[in-house]
């Protein structure tokens, strides 16, 4: 027995991973239980992943202002990670409730679909909370593993077939940038930890200088880039968006942006802070180009779910202002945008699935004309939702941009800042046409088929609900968001 | 001697490589590409990774390549395959050619100026590398690896999904 080596699992510490821990059970938990499930009963898994999202917040709302670190620091569940590990539990949360009835509608009620994006989740968590290079690369292939497949979830319709093998093929090859990336900064540094790239860069000050490292920058830069759906990398965005299930959609395009954006930000700032002015550099330009790309494009769309694949793209640009910014109120801006836009475009991708038929999805303007009068209600939460991807008060939406642009413009960026608000202007064109539709066309038909079961109705609640508080109320969640950044 | 060597071999990676997208029949490709995980496995013996090699050998030019000429073969492409995806490939080589000299150029100028971890050649030598590289995986990069598992299981669960015929 002698030859066995003798491990030490020093520095496990359980209560650092302890969120991601308790959802991979509970996803693991409900693989096994679909077996024994009847084939088309899926409100037994709709309900135990909504239980297990529930157990995992008030998990992680417990480590609020009670940082963990373990595994010899390759992960750290600080204010940081907790308050993204909310976002993406309540994008889970709200796309849960919105599938039930959507796949059943579609002939799609697979009980697969709630683990899926419980791991999911469980990925984004890995890559919010990760320091070290291997642990936001396996969270981020955990991710879009998932991803990929939901995208391609409805076998049967070839969009939906497009969609994923595409995110699949570009994902994969985004991949290689970012692990090209992390293998050139291992090269110059010798470790992959986060804040010992960091510490190694800065006492070695002529590596900043290293091509090596440049480069190293810009390949990881470009793997986030393409997660987070930023021009130039953005091509995939719409085919996707478009082809996915929408509450897939609707998941996509809030919790794993925010993820993306979660590992962007603490890689720049933990291990490329001596570099910040080359980066900023870089994503000044990348940020207008993001905006302005999605915001054009957006315009000459007449298919909504297109439409607004193209206003995420210029969303994720408005967000990246805030990276530019790299200040308190920048960052901050950055967490409390993505809290934000979970709420108002998961609430308008509900509304776009009420709205469709069977097997006739109705994403046309003309399939909302006159909704406005037929179903006041609805006409009244997509107004809401609306109003917050313009940006307008009393919205999450202005709150949200608000505090970015003035990030930005107190760190100097002033014409950054006025070609974000002037694309702000621009987006306004396409969204009022959405509510010209709904309130100033007769309509032409009755909507009869519209039926409004509960848990659909209780995502749009929650969201109108999150859109309005955090648009009249901002502070104390700005506040909360000022303590999570380093 | 070890130069011309690398060179040799590097060359032969670099036409198999070429021939994986050149080839008309999928079943070639694929034998091309066997070939080139052979030169890479060849480079980590060059390396000094012989761990590094074995698992090539073992994984990608063993299992992955039966899986892959299994796929090939159970599919039984017809025209559809053997037809020449030219669309935009002048474009994708001046792109290529691009990010080639961009690589280059910084990785001829860049250094490898990592610090020095502590494993040490005496170590390696001592305790042998496929030790060392499991203690990292069991103490170091725990999470990693266990994070890996999960990432097998989705794979997984999502194959399932969407190959079978009615879930």
């Amino acid at each position: 027995m002698e030859n066995l080596v003798q491990i030490a699992l020093q520095n496990v510490n359980l209560a650092a991973i302890m969120p991601s821990l308790v959802l991979v059970c509970f996803g693991m938990g409900l693989l096994l239980i679909n077996v024994f499930l009847p084939r088309g009963t899926t409100r037994p898994a709709v309900w135990i992943s909504l239980v297990g999202i529930v157990v995992t917040a008030v998990v992680t709302v417990q480590g609020w202002g009670n940082p963990q670190y373990g595994f010899s620091d390759a992960v750290a569940l600080d204010n940081f990670a907790t308050f993204f590990n909310v976002t993406f539990l309540l994008a889970a949360a709200l796309t849960i409730l919105m599938s039930d009835d959507y796949l059943r509608r579609e002939g799609y009620a697979v009980n697969e679909y709630y683990p899926l994006i419980l791991f999911t989740t469980a990925g984004a968590m890995w890559m919010a909370s990760g320091t070290d290079m291997m642990t936001i690369f396996l969270g981020l292939e955990v991710m879009s593993i998932s991803l990929y497949v939901l995208a391609g979830f409805f076998r049967g319709q070839s969009a939906s077939n497009e969609a994923g093998l595409k995110y699949f093929l570009l994902g994969a090859f985004s991949t290689g940038f970012l692990l090209y990336g992390m293998a050139l900064i291992y090269g110059v540094t010798g470790s992959t930890r986060l804040t010992e790239i960091g510490a190694y860069l800065n006492s070695h000050s002529s590596l900043l200088a290293n091509p090596m490292t440049l480069a190293g920058l810009v390949l990881l830069s470009i793997g986030f880039l393409f997660k987070l759906g930023a021009a130039p990398f953005h091509m995939w965005t719409p085919d996707v968006y478009q082809g996915a299930p929408t509450p897939v959609t609707a998941f996509m395009s809030a919790g794993p942006k925010a993820a993306a954006f979660a590992a962007f930000l603490r890689t720049l700032e933990y291990c490329f802070f001596g570099l910040k002015p080359e980066w900023s550099a870089m994503l000044w330009v990348l940020a207008v180009l993001t905006m302005t790309v999605g915001n054009v494009i957006a315009i000459s769309q007449t298919n909504i779910k297109r439409m607004l694949a193209y206003s995420s793209i210029s969303h994720a640009g408005y967000a990246l202002v805030g990276l530019v910014a790299a200040n308190e109120i920048g960052y901050s801006g950055v967490l409390f945008y993505m809290l934000a836009y979970t709420f108002m475009n998961i609430g308008a991708f509900a509304v776009l699935i009420l709205v469709g038929k069977q097997g006739e999805e109705n994403l046309t303007l003309e399939g909302f004309a006159g909704l406005g009068y037929k179903r006041p209600l609805l006409g009244v939460a997509m107004s809401v939702f609306l109003f917050a991807l313009m940006g307008l008060p009393p919205t999450a939406g202005f709150a949200g941009k608000f505090y970015i642009f003035a990030g930005a413009v107190k760190a100097g960026y002033i014409w950054l800042a006025i070609i974000g608000v002037l694309n702000s202007a621009v987006s306004l064109y396409y969204y009022l046409r959405v509510m010209v539709y709904m309130y100033f066309r007769d309509p032409t038909e009755d909507y009869a088929w519209i039926s409004l079961p509960v848990s659909v109705l209780a995502t749009i609640i929650l969201a109108v609900i999150g859109c309005l508080y955090l648009g009249i109320l901002p502070n104390e969640v700005m506040a909360m968001a000022k303590t999570a950044i380093f | 001697m070890e130069t011309i060597f690398f060179y040799l071999v590097a060359l032969v990676a670099v036409v198999s490589g070429f021939l994986v997208v050149r080839c008309q029949s999928p079943v070639n490709s694929a034998l091309a590409l066997v070939n080139t995980f052979f030169c890479l496995a060849v480079f980590y013996v060059m390396l000094y990774a012989p761990f590094m090699a074995a698992i090539q050998v073992i994984v990608y030019a063993g299992a992955i390549m039966v899986l892959i000429l299994f796929v090939i073969m159970l599919l039984n492409l017809g025209t559809e395959a053997r037809k020449r995806y030219t669309h935009g490939v002048v474009w994708a080589a001046i792109a290529s050619l691009l990010v080639l000299v961009n690589v280059v150029f910084f990785i001829k100028r860049g250094r490898v100026t990592g610090a020095e971890g502590d494993i040490t050649d005496y170590l390696i030598k001592t305790e042998g590398h496929t030790e060392l590289i499991g203690k990292a995986l069991y103490t170091e990069f725990l999470l990693p690896f266990e994070i890996a598992s999960i990432l097998l299981l989705v794979a997984i669960v999502g194959a399932v999904i969407l190959a079978k015929k009615d879930v």
